[in-house]
């Protein structure tokens, strides 16, 4: 089977439309940060803390807010988590954690239980983090994105020239952000796995838009008569079928992830199958304008 | 067969054959038994506890303080000076002494001159009547780092006692300037954790005061006293008796001198009441102080003190040295408990979680059997696809995928790296990924073949053509995946060493091991096209 052999699609010339479409993405992406209150972080970021709790009968969110009512929790809230016939639910409270372990809201929160429940609960997952520990959480996996960046930018710049490495991270952080919008306009929680995605969908796309500028460097050598957008514009036929090929291959296992890798790594799987679309998307229509508006529309000289 | 696609079949055979001997058997047949399996799970796959704590260092730097400025104290009475107030400041690390005669001032200032741990304003720029001696910075920062030590010491002690397998305790670096050292604990298994926290965040300083007055409401014992606490007292909470929801104080006295530091051995015990109790034996040290300090006090009260909470106060029959017992309506769980901290001495200071993770057992099984079924179900989609796009290529290509997989688990599994959900995840993404190289590899096969290029001049210049551009773009990913690891916390580093290692494997593969396998069928003479 064959997909896109010899196209000849002009992507070129059409290259205003793709840019403002992203950029009216990103636009709504920030706007409905600011009408919604911004990105729903984690506890990893925010700090607080999460309890996890399986109970052995069915025991409705409003029974456990009863129940729990006269401990002097302060405020928390009490969620369903997964399907009800699991009666699992999802306490959280605010409070992070900086005082002794008896004072630990994760403590408290099993003691009450304890006390109401007997034996008929199990603890499945705590999560709790001090604000100190989500600031620094904050500031690292910024830290980090912003190092991959540069690394990236440098070696692209070394491997073919600066306008490469420019579009390269141009089309990177437009991946990012229209994901964020994704997060943004879903109000799915940031978390740390989200962060690890994010990081991957650099590294993935930017894998797509090196195939792409190969190509360009390739055909810069063969078809050094011809305007540089119309090398660009072959290149970006030529490999089409490859880049939908892998971003699809990745997709069908990603979509794997997000239907049944269970709801720990759901937000992250959505991060993904976000990013990898459109991180695909930009190698074709970003990546490559950006490359070509840097340099002009002027002849293919030198190769990179 | 020429003989280098002999070699090269070789190496690949040796390369595949050594990661499946390094991963095998992958995982424990039984939970419970001794661990044979060759991957690492992480906590949130085998359920246990991750802890971090912020070490209050500077409490050890405060206590030291202390006990400096009552030997100083001691000294003076010694020398008879009076009328001398002499107060800690806690916040400039200094000793502070308030004098009525500038001789005095003098004379400690001449005493000072050996103590080399101390730095004492001269005269010339400070008050004639007040000596400030602050602490050398040399100082302080060793008595933090001896402190955090002794931290890590004291809780490796305890958790040893808890009995979990595999524990961590290690100093982890903060990210922040100036901030406290933390200690991070990973107990995996664990089931107990209510139990574990209390264990190992416990500080366990564990005294002996003689009592002066109590047990009664704060207020009635002052009043009692003419309203204040005498200079040579201290007030202590009853741990169990309560007034009006109010904790009953005792006043006590201010010095102790016999601690938990005394200790020589501990065990669990029953009292005369047959409840259970702890007892303790003291070293030759503290037994000559406890003898001392009880012969001098027949008939008063003794209080055993626990972190700051009078657990009960015995009167002194007669003279003790050696053999005493901490009663308290404990459960055996609690005597055990208390037990345990005590053995393993107290914590030089106390501990703040400031982050703590816990996976329950049937959680984290339920990831495993998650994980599993979405990589199955990925990998099949996978593999079905590249059969029905590249035919008998595309075949190669699976079993090159076969091959990443078993390169990556036997990485991770000789590595010792640790498996967590994440990292599953980014198993997955490497399977979906995997195949990227040969797509590439493969489209170029086929321009070639288009342009009427023979079977093996189509494959050579495909597997040439393609190198340069699977180098490139996957070192860009790798440079993302290791800037991950960078940022490396817990369950991320997993999903970045996965990553990682899922790059290298699946180019070895691709490249390497399925351009052997694709030479070997075109090495046959009667094949001159390539089902592709």
């Amino acid at each position: 089977m064959e997909l896109f052999i010899n196209t000849h699609y002009d992507f070129v010339s059409k290259n205003n439309y793709f840019i403002i479409a992203s950029a009216i993405i990103i636009l709504i992406g920030f706007a409905a940060y600011f009408a919604l209150g911004g990105l729903n972080f984690g506890i990893d970021f925010k700090g607080g803390t999460l309890v996890q709790v399986k109970f052995n009968k069915a025991v409705s969110a409003e029974e456990l807010r009863q129940s729990l009512s006269p401990k002097n929790l302060g405020s928390y809230t009490i969620q369903q988590y997964g399907p009800s016939e699991r009666n699992e639910k999802l306490i959280r409270l605010p409070v992070a954690i900086e005082a002794e372990v008896d004072k630990m809201p994760s403590v408290i929160v099993e003691e009450a239980l304890k006390e109401i429940y007997g034996d008929d609960y199990s603890i499945e997952r705590v999560e709790s983090v001090g604000p100190a520990i989500g600031e620094e959480l904050k500031h690292s996996a910024l830290g980090s994105m912003l190092v991959a960046l540069a690394l990236m930018l440098i070696y692209i710049a070394f491997r073919f020239d600066l306008s490469f490495g420019a579009g390269a991270v141009i089309a990177l952080v437009h991946d990012v952000l229209i994901t964020l919008s994704a997060f943004v306009l879903t109000q799915r929680e940031i978390n740390l796995p989200v962060i690890a995605a994010l990081l991957t969908i650099v590294g993935y796309s930017v894998n797509d838009t090196i195939v792409v500028y190969d190509r360009i460097r390739e055909n810069i050598r063969l078809m050094s008569r011809e305007k540089f957008s119309d090398i660009v514009n072959v290149s970006v036929n030529q490999t089409l079928s490859r880049t939908i090929l892998t971003s699809g291959t990745t997709l069908l296992v990603v979509i794997a992830l997000f239907f049944f890798g269970g709801e720990v790594i759901n937000d992250f799987a959505f991060a993904l199958l976000v990013g990898i679309s459109v991180g695909t998307y930009s190698s074709i229509f970003i990546a490559a304008p950006v490359v070509l508006a840097w340099r002009g529309r002027t002849p293919a000289k030198k190769t990179a | 067969m020429k003989l280098d696609l002999k070699i090269r079949a070789l190496i690949s055979l040796l390369l595949v054959g050594a990661a499946f001997y390094m991963l095998f058997p992958p995982l424990d047949p039984d939970k419970d038994g001794p661990k044979k399996g060759k991957l690492n799970l992480g906590l949130d796959l085998q359920g246990g506890m991750h802890m971090v704590m912020d070490v209050r260092t500077d409490e050890a730097v405060v206590a030291e303080l202390v006990r400096m400025k009552s030997s100083w104290e001691n000294q003076l009475r010694r020398d008879k000076v009076k009328n001398v107030k002499v107060e800690v400041a806690e916040e400039d690390r200094a000793i502070i002494f308030t004098f009525d005669n500038p001789d005095d001032r003098k004379n400690l200032e001449g005493q000072f001159r050996d103590e080399s741990s101390f730095h004492v304003t001269t005269a010339a720029e400070a008050d004639a009547f007040q000596l400030i001696a602050t602490m050398q910075a040399a100082r302080t920062q060793q008595i933090k780092e001896t402190a955090l030590d002794q931290a890590l010491m004291t809780i490796r002690n305890r958790i040893d006692e808890l009995g979990v397998s595999e524990p961590v305790v290690q100093q982890q670096q903060s990210l922040t300037e100036g901030a406290l050292p933390r200690i991070l604990v990973q107990l995996p298994g664990v089931r107990d954790v209510r139990r574990a926290k209390d264990i190992i965040g416990r500080t366990a300083l564990l005294e002996f005061r003689i009592v002066i007055d109590g047990p009664m409401p704060e207020q009635e014992l002052l009043d009692s006293h003419g309203g204040r606490v005498p200079s040579n007292a201290k007030l202590f909470e009853d741990s169990e008796h309560r007034k009006a929801g109010e904790p009953l104080k005792y006043m006590l006295q201010k010095d102790a001198e016999v601690t938990g530091a005394d200790l020589q051995s501990v065990r669990v015990d029953k009292d005369d009441m047959g409840k259970w109790a702890v007892a303790f034996e003291l070293n030759r040290a503290g037994s000559k102080k406890f003898a001392e300090l009880t012969q001098a006090n027949i008939e008063k009260r003794l209080a055993i003190v626990l972190d700051g909470k009078v657990q009960s106060a015995p009167v002194i029959r007669d003279r003790i040295s050696r053999n005493g017992q901490i009663s308290g309506n404990f459960t055996f769980e609690e005597a055990k408990d208390l037990s345990i901290v005590l053995r393993s001495g107290a914590l030089p200071a106390s501990v703040v979680p400031v982050e703590e993770r816990t996976v329950g057992p049937s959680l984290g099984n339920d990831s495993i059997a998650r994980g599993i079924k979405s990589m199955l179900i990925g990998a099949l989609l996978v593999v079905a696809f590249m059969v029905v796009w590249y035919k008998t290529a595309g075949f190669l290509a699976d079993l090159g995928v076969v091959c990443t997989l078993i390169l990556l688990l036997g990485s991770l599994a000789s590595l010792h790296a640790t498996l967590t959900m994440p990292g599953i995840a980014g198993i997955v993404l490497t399977i979906g990924m995997a195949v990227d190289a040969n797509v590439l590899i493969y489209e170029r096969v086929r321009e070639e073949l288009r342009q009427g290029k023979s079977a093996r001049t189509a494959v050579a210049n495909g597997y040439g053509r393609a190198f340069i551009t699977i180098f490139d773009s996957n070192i860009t990913t790798l440079i993302a995946a290791i800037a991950l690891l960078q940022f490396g916390i817990g369950p991320i580093r997993g999903f970045a060493i996965t990553l990682s290692i899922g790059i290298v494997s699946s180019m070895i593969a691709q490249i390497f091991i399925v351009h052997v396998l694709m030479d070997a069928i075109l090495a046959r003479k009667t094949v001159n096209k390539v089902s592709i």
